[in-house]
């Protein structure tokens, strides 16, 4: 479904991303985990068509998409949930999740979809009204997602999910998504957390100084020695 | 008492203009986060444009009449519109895109260059478009015919111009006193009534007559005039002789019908009437185009973060360039306006209008610039300071803007409407 071969990236003089490949089959949840800095969000961005790429091809669908603009990826299907959550501080949740919607004119199809993300998260459900800005971090994770799946994507680039959140949250957002996956949505999911990351996902790439380190299966990189030491803090 | 109801009026009247000015700034700040300095002199484009383009139809038409039809009030506003909206858009096209993402200073001085460029450049007078009627005259035994002067020229040169009056600022609060039959008075340039009349201290007195004329071909035609009043505080029995201008003679007055016009206390002119409908239809129009549709919500969400609204599949590009036409549209709108109350034109790097666009900016930050309630309701408050301020004691009144700016900007930073962003990270 996504294709990435051999993208590099530069901010300036810094080259955050030299050569990564990775690629996402229809159905899939795969994570990308690496340390700060490593180049995963610049991955997303790329994909997402918020950077350019300096070299390699992106396709999706087999169409390629390194030279669309941000807002054509959209239409084919792919949502992006950035880091740090990018919701609208001063609009209403409920502005937020239309927005979501933007590129869709389908309204019975937007009010199901609608109606499906607030049962998966009740509490934005209690929050439609209020001004997004003023709701908690792990709330406006929800939104965030929430808002990414208005757009009834193929494809969702997740950015640290989990970021800043109290455990309790982060196993619910984890045990949703895995829900927005079974109900047929292909996951690309960004994580320091690597431990729930492996354990929801199929596959796996180890992202290092901007290049791909490792890949394969989750739980069988979960049972290696170099990612149970980097990334799992077992000695 | 009077006065104050006719500041009132006048604060209104001016205030929705700087309001419409000050939208342009704070549309585009909210968008791109940057003061567009070239825009007062988008405003400065369009009252030129609009003068231009009423000089250069009324000179084709020739109307001796001198009544002007409706439509080149039409095509006046919409020259004025099109012409900015046009520049507005390439303004941001090919100064400020590129730039998009170099250093908010970068940016700022390029917005001052556009802005010096467009003020220099109105200046050159260009080629005329407009010109009066041919000169003959007789050098040397021989007729010799000339090009009349220049009426209007683009670019439009650095002499003042007046705009041309394209609706007549009519009274709308006058009140018809009496009407009736009219003898002409015994003398020339007097009328006799035929009733009492009394007149009071402090107002205007004006007869608006009807007489049937006969044309040389035998044919009558009817003619309306407007005779002046000079008259004293008073009752006047039947057969007083009251004084006129322009004069008429006793036998020219004969059997025509009156109407005795008395000028109310505080007139509310047409004009004014247009300005404040137009620029309030057009603060309603956005306000429901911000707030109420999907491009609306786009440039909100814009303004908040460029990225994130390219993420929800908002091509930014095109709502940043919707923006800076919307921008220009509304300080066109409001230079097509400004002329009507104020005909007299300078030219465009006059600081007269240097101070006009810098008034708006004022109105934009005092409201909270970013905020379109906000460049509203400070739109009125300059005016409102300004004019009621000048009414106490002229000489300081751009000052009292000033110091309302700093007021401002002391004990509420983010203007009156503005508020501070707090983002949870
Ligand atoms: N806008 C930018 N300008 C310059 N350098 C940048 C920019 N964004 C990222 N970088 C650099 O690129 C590299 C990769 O950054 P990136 O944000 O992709 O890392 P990350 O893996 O997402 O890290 P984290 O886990 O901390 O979010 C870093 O060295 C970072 O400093
Ligand atoms: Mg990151």
């Amino acid at each position: 479904m996504l294709e990435v071969r051999d993208l590099s990236v530069s901010y300036g003089a810094i080259r955050a991303l030299h050569g990564v490949s990775l690629r996402v089959e229809r159905g899939e949840i795969v994570t990308l985990i690496g340390s700060n800095g490593a180049g995963k969000t610049t991955t997303l961005r790329a994909i997402s068509g918020l950077v350019k790429a300096q070299a390699g091809t992106i396709a999706y669908e087999g169409q390629s998409i390194a030279k669309l603009a941000a807002h054509e990826i959209v239409k084919l299907g792919m949502s992006h949930a950035p880091e740090g959550r990018g919701i609208f501080p001063l609009m209403t949740v409920e502005e937020n999740l239309e927005l979501g919607a933007y590129i869709r004119h389908d309204h019975s199809e937007i009010a199901k979809d609608r109606e499906m993300a607030l049962t998966l998260f009740p509490r934005v459900r209690e929050r439609l009204k209020q001004v997004a800005g003023t709701l908690s971090g792990g709330e406006q994770q929800m939104v965030a997602i929430a808002r990414a799946l208005m757009a009834r994507p193929k494809l969702l680039l997740l950015d640290e999910p989990s970021l800043g959140l109290a455990p309790q949250i982060v196993q619910t957002i984890f045990k949703i998504i895995r829900d927005i996956n079974q109900r047929g949505t292909t996951i690309l999911l960004v994580e320091q957390n690597a431990h729930m990351a492996l354990q929801i996902a199929h596959r796996a790439y180890v992202l290092e100084t901007g290049a791909i380190a490792m890949e394969g299966d989750a739980k069988e990189l979960a049972k290696s020695d170099e990612v149970r030491k980097a990334y799992l803090g077992v000695a | 008492m009077d006065e104050f109801f006719q500041i009132l009026i006048a604060t209104v009247a001016v205030g929705s203009l700087y309001a419409l000015i000050a939208l342009g700034y704070t549309l585009v700040y909210g968008v791109l986060k940057f003061i567009n300095f070239a825009h007062s002199d988008v405003f400065v484009l369009g009252a030129w444009t609009s003068f231009t383009v009423s000089v250069v139809v009324l000179n084709k038409i020739a109307d001796p009449s001198g009544v002007t039809p409706w439509w080149v009030v039409v095509v006046a506003f919409l020259s004025a519109v099109t012409v900015c909206g046009v520049v507005g858009y390439c303004i941001e096209r090919f100064a400020y895109r590129p730039l998009r993402k170099a250093p908010r200073l970068n940016v700022l001085i390029t917005a001052i260059g556009v802005s010096l460029l467009l003020q220099n450049v109105g200046q050159i007078t260009g080629p005329a478009v407009a010109r009066g009627p041919e000169k003959t005259s007789i050098k040397d035994g021989q007729t010799v015919t000339q090009a009349g002067d220049p009426l209007a020229t683009v670019p439009f040169g650095a002499s003042p111009k007046s705009m041309p009056k394209l609706i007549e600022n009519v009274v709308l609060n006058e009140s018809v006193m009496q009407s009736g039959n009219l003898a002409g008075g015994a003398m020339r340039g007097t009328v006799v009534f035929d009733k009492p009349v009394t007149f009071s201290e402090g107002r205007q007195y004006r007869l608006d007559v009807t007489r049937t004329v006969a044309n040389a071909d035998g044919t009558t035609r009817v003619v309306v005039e407007k005779l002046n009043l000079d008259a004293e505080p008073g009752t006047f029995e039947p057969g007083t002789e009251i004084r006129t201008t322009p004069r008429r003679t006793a036998a020219e007055l004969q059997g025509s019908t009156y109407e005795l016009i008395r000028s109310p206390r505080v007139p509310i002119g047409l004009i004014e009437v247009i300005i404040v409908v137009v620029s309030l239809s057009l603060m309603v129009g956005l306000q429901l185009l911000i707030f109420r549709t999907k491009l609306g919500s786009a440039m909100r969400a814009l303004s908040h973060n460029i990225e994130t609204a390219a993420l929800m599949g908002v091509n930014t590009n095109f709502v940043i360039s919707f923006t800076f036409v919307l921008g220009a549209v509304l300080a066109a709108s409001a230079a097509f306006l400004y002329p009507m109350k104020y005909p007299g034109l300078n030219q465009t790097a006059h600081g007269i209008w240097v101070l006009l666009g810098l008034k708006a900016f004022v109105a934009a930050v005092v409201g909270g610039i970013g905020n379109v309630r906000g460049a509203v309701l400070g739109g009125f408050l300059i005016a409102a300071i300004e004019l009621f301020g000048g009414w106490a004691y002229a000489p300081l009144k751009d000052v009292y803007v000033f110091a309302l700016l700093i007021a401002v900007l002391l004990y509420r930073p983010n203007g009156l409407l503005g508020r501070a962003v707090t983002e949870k990270v």
